[in-house]
């Protein structure tokens, strides 16, 4: 396999993560803790007033999914019992512990201080850090964040989840570190984190212009990367952001689009597709390759919002520190109901000129997927531009046909081209 | 006093119609009447009844119902119950159902809580999201708060105020209610020969679909007529089935089940009428009521969270021992997220209570009984032999 | 002359259509597309070609007033002559292939006697065959493989017996040659072979060589080929050579129906629903997901369930009286649902009409998912020839949809290639 070529931006994120996962596995010798915790509803600015390190199962299984680890794992959770039915996520987790637990730096994971299962969009978090504790025996605080089904959060469903941080979430990260909580410190680390989203939503903007200098899905998962993960409020995170915009500045000014992994700048530009659902780690780049070797460039996504809708305005706010992190936790894209999921996606598709949604259909993932093939009908409906539905897993590579993908794949810019043939004929 | 045979045969009527005949006939018998149709796991149904309307169980389609554009918005890895669900909804056949309330189950029933407000815009529709802490300070207050809500949606939807009088008055049906389950479930668990499995869940369903008072009625002479005829008793092992609390087994998978040597004594099938274990008091505020029951006497089910690592897996054991059921049948729809993920825990501590277990998979419509009877059977011959 | 081709490569039969420059059809070929799709592409289009050149025999003998009402049968006698001359052809070329595969440890010291029971094989296969292409014969199949291999079968069988050697060793070496055969790109000179049919004929020679002659005299230029369907990635084409088969399915449709705007296609490995404007351009498409569950790919599986013929399910399922629910259109479950069916009793037809049935739910999903269906509505693919399946989807698109004009062609199969080669001429006449 070649090398990716990568961008400062994504060696400087590349170095971050190397940084956290030595934190994580150096634990005993550093005496700092270690929480685990989820993407969506990560509330990393919290643990990082407490000193804990944030160790992320989902990247965990990301990371094992590229680096072409998950099969055997999952295959190893599923002769322990588990179910070819559930999320493999879940069982690249389960079944890399089975396996040594190796992390991606070479050394063993430590076991974690305290599960934080922050419980927002995803049915299965809960089963997971239920699994989880069961081995790890380990303090486990549940935040229930409810979902928002009627399309909006209410003073209710905010209320519980401020008692639920006051009462139990900060009494047992303080149990957990030892460390007495500052809600001035929150407030600091929540500056930085604001910095950091004005950023990444300018960043994700860009979209907006033709030739579009980002990828919104296969570029979008770097730039979401440092937001959504151990380095929310930090500041390295701000420089991060700070050092993406100037590089897709300079792509503007060039008139440029994104690079591509191949290292070239994909100025070629056909389509313009907004994307729904996560992508396939396993298989990423092929992945990506069937976008760009056709000329379809990503202009929008959903999966860029699973850790905050910081574009539809959302910022983590210094002035109502817990509040915010309720607000924040009620909004990110899996907690939203349906027809508002259609909303966004039908506003995307109008707002960055796509030439439609395409549906990449994860069967790990029902909160993701249950429904999607009526949000594509809906969205057909309402911005007039035709759909497309791919079926792939997150982190299962028996779950990913090549062939199957890229026929369908090209079809679909096929009808898009030879559509624009006609409506071009007919004017 | 009516038959078993002939309460029963009540009972599969209204299973079995996918059109709700009866439902219907409730609703037109008097004007502004309203139905409510709820999904599993659980709906507090005092407050529909309070409300004066009729609390409509909808589990699926079964095995009775061809599905074509329910299929249309569902992916082959999905289970099976929301798509007979828009299938339902689709053809027409819940075309009365004035409103709609969605529980918390799983990421598929709550996302169907929004494609219900798409495709039907007109009918009132609701997720309802229990609490997952249990302190009455954090989510009692919460609870009580969504409870609250929900009464004033079902009070918009009926356009009159739903008293705590009329919600007392309605607990103390449901009280009467679910002591009468408990009553034929301790019943069948003595005597598993005089009620068979699907007697009992035919019973439990039909009740779902008619107002609490008659079921509450039904249920007496249920036990009564159950009590006073005579039925050959096998040599059968006594077993408990988990695993199936939304998307239902058919009918003919639990009566495989039974004839492959298993006397079903305990089980999960539509859990809502045992959801909640303790009568709720009438005294007080009865939505503070609701919610301590909610948050200090119900089941332990896949789509709750156990607080606490230890009491993983003990409500089943408990159930199990107080059945004095021999071995537990983990039965689950396929691509059932809550059961699927859960069985690897609530199977090992059954393992480590003693108790033998087996597991498989099943949809709504599964035709093919014959791997089932071959592992139940299996299943019951070991426990015969070992015990 | 110009001819424009389109090959669609599925995933069970290759099809291809030629086309003239005014979108007129010249001739169609099909082969099974083996595990090789460039053989079968090479197949499939020397078949159209072969086809075409009857089509221009057919436009030349129009021209001879002696032969007036009797072209089909001349032209039919030609086509069977022809077949012999390319059966034989390839039955030579299985013997010479045959014969370098006795070798290894397994034939030590039989060599000979294998070879000669081969030689004895081939002599009677060679000598059977002139009652295989006889006038009126009817044979099983056009592939070569089911031809030769059905014969091999039994003549091989006794010829080993009588000399007392196992069948297993020689049926060894036909599998192990029968795949190099099939996968070898088909001979040349078709030309020459047609010559040879019109000596061996019992024709008026006289009368027709003339015409027939002058047919083949004009060149068949490969002016511009189009590939689609599941294997076109795997073809040495040009990308701009290359279109998908939901655009060819639609155009395709369209040309065979200019009011179509729905079609259902339903082929071996999957199931599509496409929406076409008054053009023949595609609009919307779904197609099944992952899981194949409902293709025609799952009536083979039955099929074999219940050893029997493919083509004879449908017809089997027509004699229902009593259609069994069948649920599960899983394939590896389908099996098992009817295997207890049977178990309980249940009669074979009455399992089949459900069975098909279930497929074509499935289609119906599939279509409401690709927006419904439209007047007018073609159906194609393989399962379009099963009369039980198309009495099920009649009746459901008549319960969903109204009043619709279904439209089956008889030759649906090829409408892959046909918007293929649609696009050729586009490609180079626009």
């Amino acid at each position: 396999m070649t090398e990716v070529v990568k961008e400062p931006s994504m060696l400087l994120q590349k170095e971050m993560i190397a940084r956290n996962y030595d934190a994580i596995t150096s634990k005993h010798e550093s005496g700092r803790k270690v929480a685990s915790t989820f993407v969506p509803g990560n509330l990393n600015e919290l643990l990082l007033c407490f000193g804990i390190v944030n160790n992320l199962p989902e990247i965990n299984a990301i990371q094992n999914g590229m680096r072409r680890l998950s099969g055997s794992y999952i295959m190893e959770a599923e002769k322990s019992g588990h179910s070819e039915d559930v999320c493999t996520y879940v069982k690249a987790d389960i079944g890399m512990m089975g396996k040594g637990n190796i992390a991606p730096n070479g050394k063993p994971f430590p076991e974690p201080d305290v599960l934080l299962l922050s419980y927002t969009g995803c049915y299965t978090f809960m089963k997971w850090f239920e699994l989880l504790r069961e081995q790890y025996k380990c303090p486990t605080l549940m935040l229930h964040v409810p979902y928002e089904g009627d399309g909006h959060a209410t003073h209710n469903m905010r209320d519980y989840i401020v008692r639920q941080l006051r009462e139990v979430v900060i009494p047992g990260l303080e149990a957990a570190s030892g460390v007495k909580f500052d809600i001035d410190r929150l407030r600091e680390v929540l500056r930085n984190s604001a910095k950091a989203e004005d950023d990444l939503v300018w960043v994700l903007e860009q979209g907006k212009r033709t030739p579009s200098p980002i990828d919104a899905y296969f570029g979008g998962v770097y730039y979401i990367g440092p937001i959504f993960t151990a380095f929310r409020g930090t500041p390295e995170a701000v420089t991060y952001y700070e050092m993406l915009r100037q590089e897709i500045q300079a792509r503007i000014d060039a008139g440029r689009g994104p690079v591509t992994p191949d290292g070239t700048s994909f100025d070629d530009q056909k389509y313009r597709l907004v994307v729904e659902g996560p992508p396939n780690w396993t298989s990423f780049r092929e992945f990506w390759k069937m976008f760009y070797d056709e000329g379809a460039v990503v202009v929008a996504s959903s999966y860029t919002k699973v850790g905050g809708m910081y574009d539809l305005g959302f910022r983590h706010d210094p002035d109502h520190p817990l509040e915010s992190l309720a607000d924040y936790c009620l909004g990110c894209y899996t907690n939203r109901n349906l027809p508002t999921r259609v909303d966004i996606l039908a506003k995307y598709v109008e707002e960055f000129q796509a030439d439609g949604l395409l549906i990449n259909s994860i069967k790990s993932c029902n909160s993701f997927s249950a429904g999607q093939l009526m949000i594509m009908k809906e969205v057909e409906r309402r911005t007039g531009k035709p759909g497309a539905f791919i079926e792939t897993d997150l982190v299962d590579p028996r779950y990913f046909s090549a062939a199957n993908v890229k026929n369908r794949l090209e079809s679909y810019f096929q009808m898009i081209e030879q559509k624009r043939r006609g409506a071009s004929k007919a004017a | 006093m009516p038959s078993t045979a002939e309460i029963v045969a009540r009972c599969q009527t209204l299973f079995e119609d996918l059109d709700f005949k009866e439902a219907r006939a409730w609703k037109a018998a008097a004007p502004g009447r309203k139905v409510v149709g709820f999904m599993p796991v659980y709906v507090p149904l005092e407050l529909i009844h309070a409300a004066g309307c009729l609390p409509l169980g909808l589990f699926g389609g079964g095995d009775r119902m061809e599905v074509i554009h329910g299929d249309a918005y569902y992916q082959s890895y999905i289970c099976r119950i929301p798509r007979s669900t828009i299938e339902l909804g689709v053809t027409g056949r819940l075309d009365f159902v004035d409103g709609m309330i969605f529980p918390f189950v799983c990421d598929v029933i709550r996302n169907l809580s929004g494609m219900w407000k798409l495709m039907f815009p007109n009918v009132w529709s609701k997720f309802f999201d229990t609490p997952q802490n249990f302190d009455p300070e954090i989510g009692g207050r919460y609870y009580v708060e969504e409870l609250r809500e929900l009464r004033d949606g079902l009070a918009a939807l009926t356009e009159r105020e739903v008293t705590d009088e009329a919600i007392r008055a309605s607990i103390v049906l449901y009280n009467e209610n679910r002591r009468l389950v408990r009553e034929v479930y301790a019943f069948r668990a003595r005597f598993p020969w005089k009620a068979p499995n699907s007697e009992v869940y035919l019973l439990m369903r039909g009740g779902l679909m008619m107002d609490v008072a008659e079921h509450n009625a039904m249920l007496a002479d249920y036990l009564a007529a159950a009590e006073a005829e005579d039925r050959p008793k096998r040599d059968n092992v006594r077993i408990a089935v988990y695993g199936s609390f939304c998307e239902q087994p058919p009918l003919n998978l639990i009566k495989s089940i039974e004839m492959a040597g298993c006397y079903v004594v305990e089980d999960d099938y539509s859990l809502v009428n045992r959801f909640i274990t303790a009568d709720i008091p009438v005294e007080g505020d009865p939505l503070e009521a609701l919610s301590l029951a909610y948050l200090r006497s119900s089941v332990e089910t896949s789509c709750k969270y156990v607080p606490r690592e230890e009491d993983k897996g003990r409500y089943h054991i408990e159930q199990v021992k107080k059945a004095r059921a021999e071995g537990v049948v983990y039965a689950t729809p396929s691509f059932c997220d809550p059961a699927l993920l859960d069985r690897p825990m609530i199977c090992r501590r059954l393992g480590e209570a003693g108790i033998p277990h087996i597991s498989f998979k099943y949809a709504e419509n599964s035709g093919q009984m014959q791997p089932i009877r071959e592992q139940a059977g299996t299943f019951a011959d070991s426990i015969k032999l070992w015990s | 002359m110009r001819c424009f081709i389109g090959i669609d490569l599925g995933s069970t039969t290759t099809k291809a259509v030629v086309m003239d420059e005014n979108q007129q059809v010249l001739g169609r070929g099909i082969t099974n597309s083996r595990s090789n799709y460039d053989t079968a592409a090479k197949v499939s289009k020397q078949e159209a070609l072969i086809d075409t050149r009857l089509t221009l025999f057919r436009r030349s003998l129009a021209a001879v007033p002696e032969v007036a009402g009797r072209v089909d049968h001349i032209l039919s006698d030609l086509e069977r002559n022809f077949r012999h001359v390319q059966f034989l052809e390839q039955l030579d070329d299985l013997e010479r292939t045959c014969g370098e595969n006795v070798r290894g440890p397994r034939f030590a010291g039989r060599e000979k006697a294998v070879l000669e029971v081969l030689a004895e094989v081939f002599r009677r296969l060679r000598e059977h065959s002139s009652s295989l292409f006889a006038a009126g014969a009817r044979r099983k199949s056009d592939f070569f493989r089911d031809l030769a291999g059905s014969d091999f079968m039994h003549i091989g069988e006794t010829v080993c017996r009588d000399a007392g050697l196992p069948f297993d060793l020689v049926l060894n070496v036909y599998d192990k040659s029968i795949i190099e055969v099939e996968n070898r790109p088909p001979a040349g000179d078709m030309e020459g072979k047609f010559i040879r049919a019109l000596e061996k004929g019992a024709m008026e020679t006289s009368l027709i060589a003339k015409p027939v002659r002058d047919a083949l005299a004009v060149p068949l230029e490969e002016t511009y080929v189009v590939g689609t369907g599941y294997g076109r990635v795997r073809l040495p084409f040009p990308k701009e050579h290359i279109r998908s088969e939901i655009l060819c399915h639609g155009l395709g449709a369209h040309m065979m129906y200019p009011g179509t705007r729905t079609v259902l296609d339903i082929g071996g490995q999957d199931t599509k629903g496409i929406q076409v404007d008054p053009a023949g351009i595609v609009e919307n498409f779904q197609m099944n997901d992952r899981c194949a569950a409902g293709c025609g790919r799952y009536l083979g599986y039955i099929a074999d369930e219940m050893n029997m013929g493919l083509h004879e399910l449908g017809p089997l399922a027509m004699a229902s009286t009593k259609q069994v629910r069948i649920n599960s259109t899983c394939t590896v479950f389908a099996g098992a649902e009817l295997r207890d069916r049977l178990a309980l009793g249940e009669k074979r037809e009455d399992i089949l009409a459900g069975l098909h049935r279930a497929i074509i739910l499935r289609a119906m999903s599939i279509l409401s998912r690709a927006g419904g269906v439209k007047d007018q509505f073609t159906f194609t693919g393989g399962v379009a020839k099963n009369e039980a399946a198309v009495r099920e989807l009649r009746k459901l698109i008549k319960e969903n949809y109204g009043d619709v004009q279904i439209n089956i062609d008889p030759d649906s199969i090829y409408t892959g290639a046909l918007g293929g080669a649609t696009f050729a001429v586009r490609a180079v006449v626009n």
